[in-house]
């Protein structure tokens, strides 16, 4: 299990949740966290990628205290239990 | 019994004026939460349908974070809706992805349930299902001239779609830039039609495509005779965009975003003119649409109601008509303000003021 905790703002596209998670086999990656969030939540995924898979330019997702952007973006790694935590840059006018 | 909705898109969020068959008194409904924090540079109203509240709404907003998407509203805009997997998505192997909606327009009354919509990057839309889904027109976008269309300040959009009334195969779209593309079989082939449109910002000002067009008009009875307001150019074509002509004499600049023709009467038409590509302010700082009764030989300022200090721009879709009759004008401006006429254009009141960036409206009486 991989959890995503989400700003208020996006919580309507996950039924009002403020975690949701998701199972995901193998070795997770944030990309195949993204894959099953299509599946459950395809609303909250279109908010956070764009339809070929990029995340939003002025969308920030951590693990722990890292940027995944300072990681191995959407290939990287995750372990079971991991929370990714979403936030939105300061953008926007 | 008869209700008139306005649609609002601005920099901020959507707002919904109504009012009665009359429409001289308006209340504002606001901003809409779905819609919040978003720049909504498109919205539409479909009365073809035989929805219970007379109309299905649309709306295309942008949140700066989150994205695009496109809602839409059965109930008037109590509520609204969007299809769990999206409305609009490029395909994977266009290599894009969606950046703005800047226009849904609704076919003419022989096409049920088809919706166009254009498009940031450049593209062309069709929806067979009243506009809940929509599938790349991939004629369009597999055009040769593609990778040459350029990007304005505004972005490289198809931002007008203009259906043809009667032949559903006969499409005409305008972009910035790129100009005046028609196909007349359905999509599969698109023809650029500029011929007379100056591109001041080429060396060659006359060029076969890339002209800045800000906006198309036509009407449905006349559907051969087109408009366009021009990024320096007012035109009028006579054989369905094959050749332009300009109708910018009498004007006091040519310059500006909008141009629409009045529901009935298909030699009216009406512009918002700015000072210049440079000063993009109403000319003599007063707010002002100008109308011509004579398809663009002579105009007319209309005045009564409207600010007579005013520096605040109309953008290329921040005008428009409803078909009521006698019909309604309504006008809204980069300082939020919004006006309506329900004299076509003789007298206008304030509807709203001190919204955000008024970006687009549009008007119908339904029920």
């Amino acid at each position: 299990m991989i959890a995503v905790r989400l700003p208020t703002v996006l919580r309507p596209f996950a039924g009002g949740a403020e975690r949701v998670e998701v199972e995901v086999d193998g070795s997770p990656t944030v990309a195949s966290v993204f894959a099953a969030l299509e599946a459950e939540h395809p609303a909250l995924r279109r908010r956070l990628t764009d339809e070929q898979g990029a995340v939003r330019r002025h969308v920030n997702i951590y693990l722990g205290n890292d940027n995944i952007r300072d990681l191995s973006g959407l290939e990287t790694k995750l372990t079971e239990g991991d929370e990714l935590l979403v936030l939105p840059s300061v953008a926007g006018g | 019994m008869s209700e008139a909705v306005l649609l609002i898109g601005t920099k901020k969020g959507l707002w919904i004026g109504r009012s009665d068959a009359a429409r001289k008194e308006w209340r504002l409904d606001g901003p809409v939460p779905e819609l919040e924090m978003q720049g909504v540079y498109a919205v539409g109203i479909d009365t073809r349908g035989d929805s219970a509240h007379g109309a299905r709404l649309f709306v295309g907003g942008t949140s700066e974070h989150w994205g695009p998407a496109v809602f839409h509203s059965d109930d008037l805009g109590a509520t609204w809706a969007e299809p769990p997997e999206g409305s609009i998505g490029f395909p994977a192997d266009a290599d894009a992805s969606l950046e703005r909606v800047w226009q849904i327009q609704p076919a003419p009354a022989g096409q049920p349930g088809v919706v166009y919509a254009g498009t940031q990057p450049s593209a062309l839309w069709k929806s067979t299902d009243g506009g809940v889904t929509f599938e790349l027109v991939t004629g369009l976008w597999d055009h040769p001239h593609r990778k040459e269309w350029g990007a304005g300040f505004g972005g490289q959009a198809v931002h007008t779609v203009l259906p043809h009334p009667t032949d559903a195969d006969r499409v005409s779209v305008a972009m910035s830039t790129g100009g005046v593309y028609q196909t007349t079989d359905g999509g599969q082939s698109w023809s650029p039609r500029n011929q007379g449109i100056q591109a001041k910002f080429f060396p060659d000002p006359y060029p076969e495509f890339g002209q800045c067009v800000h906006k198309l008009a036509a009407h449905p009875d006349v559907p051969d005779r087109m408009f366009a307001q021009n990024h320096h150019g007012v035109y009028r074509s006579d054989d369905a965009g094959a050749i332009w002509k300009s109708i910018a004499d009498g004007l006091p600049s040519d310059f500006g975003f909008p141009i629409v023709v009045h529901p009935h009467e298909p030699e009216t038409v009406y512009v918002f003119p700015l000072v210049a590509d440079a000063n993009r302010i109403p000319t003599e700082a007063q707010c002002r649409v100008y109308r011509s009764r004579d398809a663009g030989s002579t105009w007319e300022p209309l005045a009564a109601g409207l600010p007579d200090v005013s520096y605040a721009p109309v953008l290329r879709d921040a005008m428009t008509v409803d078909t009521a009759d006698p019909a309604g004008v309504y006008v809204g401006t980069r300082d939020g303000c919004i006006y309506a006429s329900a004299d076509a254009g003789d007298s206008w009141t304030e509807v709203a003021r001190h919204l955000p960036d008024v970006l687009t409206v549009r008007a119908a009486v339904v029920g």
